[in-house]
């Protein structure tokens, strides 16, 4: 990377295509976001399913962390729906497993992050509006709009509280995919930014002694982005169960 | 679908610069189509694999330790009745056994002791009869020597007075003296 790019914290952004593929006139480039995709799959797929393969009574340690991700996703979704809600439970575990692994697989230096495009969490997160929506309206017809209308709110008030509650449900697929593109975004951009400044430092003579300052700060940001990385694949998935929750019952 | 050519014209043509006079990467419309599109077939893949292989796996997985686990205690619980159930039994024969053999030893010691009663009874049943046998021999033999008495007594009495007097006793007079004497 030349000196110019050196502080070019967009750059690991960017979605460059591989490989040249169009489907019908539709633009279907296999690119570096792709890339990572198949490799997230293929991470989980390795856990999951190459992980249990020996079925062991006493596990190993692949199959143990692909149990303990299996028992923390399912209580996640028995503690927010009910038992009701484990129809959902492979949505919910796919979900969290792909952001997951996108968001840890994405701090690995020069890797890209899946989960960094507002493309690919706004369709997760529409994946799992309409998701709602459609479940919502099979299972309870038109009762379903109950959500929009809380009991025990007095007439006058009514028409207020449903705008509000059509307005929340509305900017829910909004804010369940902003919130994942914008923490990765962020954390990413200051990652790289700190890390240019190191690369500043070093070249510029004197100041090169306090070079070590923002490496510190590199360290703790990155122990902090993998908290993030945990933290916004749990929040998405929680999110997932309450909005589901929602569609098993509405009207509370 | 222009912008999208247009967008992608530029990703290829000039990697380099183009991202400095383009949008924003994330907000660049023309990686929209090829990301839905390998996310949906990507993202489609983990669900099919997951819901159809991994999850259920697991979930078998867990369940047979579960069931293990439940059957062991089971196991261990039915093998812990059954050992109670034995150390009854066995606490019962053995008192059963103790009691048994306190009834044969009173049963002997009665036994015995009844025995040794009766022997005692007919042993001093043959005693007294031989003491009584005895007695009345002794009772005869005084009565015999008794008689015996009247007749030295009478004898010695006619000796005692011939010699005193030098002529024969009167005998009925010694006779009454006898028995005067004698009452």
């Amino acid at each position: 990377m030349a000196t110019g790019t050196a502080i070019d914290p967009i750059h690991q952004f960017i979605v460059a295509p591989l490989a040249q593929i169009r489907i019908g006139g539709v633009d279907a480039h296999f690119t570096n976001a792709s890339l990572f995709m198949v490799i997230v799959l293929l991470a989980i797929t390795f856990l999951m399913i190459v992980g249990t393969a020996q079925k062991s009574l006493v596990p190993g340690r692949l199959q143990a962390a692909a149990e303990m991700a299996y028992e923390f996703v399912a209580s996640t979704v028995r503690g927010t729906t009910g038992t009701e809600g484990m129809k959902f439970f492979p949505l919910v575990f796919s979900l969290f497993m792909f952001v997951l692994f996108s968001n840890l697989i994405g701090l690995i230096p020069y890797t890209f992050t899946v989960t960094s495009q507002i493309v690919v969490t706004f369709a997760l997160a529409a994946l799992v509006i309409l998701t709602v929506i459609i479940y919502g309206v099979a299972r309870h017809g038109m009762h379903f709009l109950h959500l929009f209308v809380p009991s025990g709110v007095s007439p006058a008030l009514l028409p207020f509280i449903v705008l509000i509650e059509v307005i929340s449900f509305v900017s829910r697929p909004i804010s369940l995919s902003v919130r994942l593109f914008a923490n990765m975004l962020a954390g990413h951009i200051t990652l790289k930014v700190f890390g240019a400044f190191v690369a500043m430092l070093l070249g510029s003579g004197a100041a090169a002694i306090i070079a070590p300052l923002p490496l510190a700060g590199i360290v703790a940001l990155t122990a902090f982005e993998l908290l993030v990385a945990f933290l916004q694949a749990y929040v998405f998935a929680i999110l997932t169960c309450v909005y589901l929750n929602d569609a098993l019952h509405p009207g509370h | 679908m222009a912008t999208t050519d247009h967008g992608h014209a530029t990703g290829t043509e000039v990697p380099g610069g183009a991202h400095a006079k383009g949008p924003f990467p994330p907000f660049d419309p023309a990686t929209f189509a090829p990301q839905l599109i390998w996310l949906a077939l990507i993202f489609g893949a983990l669900y099919l694999l997951m819901s159809r292989i991994a999850l259920p796996r697991v979930a078998g997985i867990l369940e047979a330790r579960r069931s293990l686990i439940a059957s062991d205690l089971d196991d261990a619980a039915a093998m812990q009745r059954k050992a109670q159930l034995t150390s009854a039994t066995y606490d019962k024969t053995l008192a059963d056994a103790k009691a048994k053999a306190q009834g044969v030893a009173q049963q002997t010691r009665d036994q015995l002791a009844a025995d040794s009663a009766a022997k005692h009874k007919t042993l001093e049943a043959e005693l007294h009869a031989k003491l009584a046998v005895a007695e009345s021999a002794i009772a005869q033999t005084k009565a015999q020597a008794m008689t015996h008495v009247t007749e030295i007594a009478t004898a010695a009495a006619a000796d005692i007075v011939a010699h005193l007097t030098g002529k024969p006793a009167d005998a009925q007079a010694i006779a009454n003296a006898l028995a005067s004497a004698k009452a």
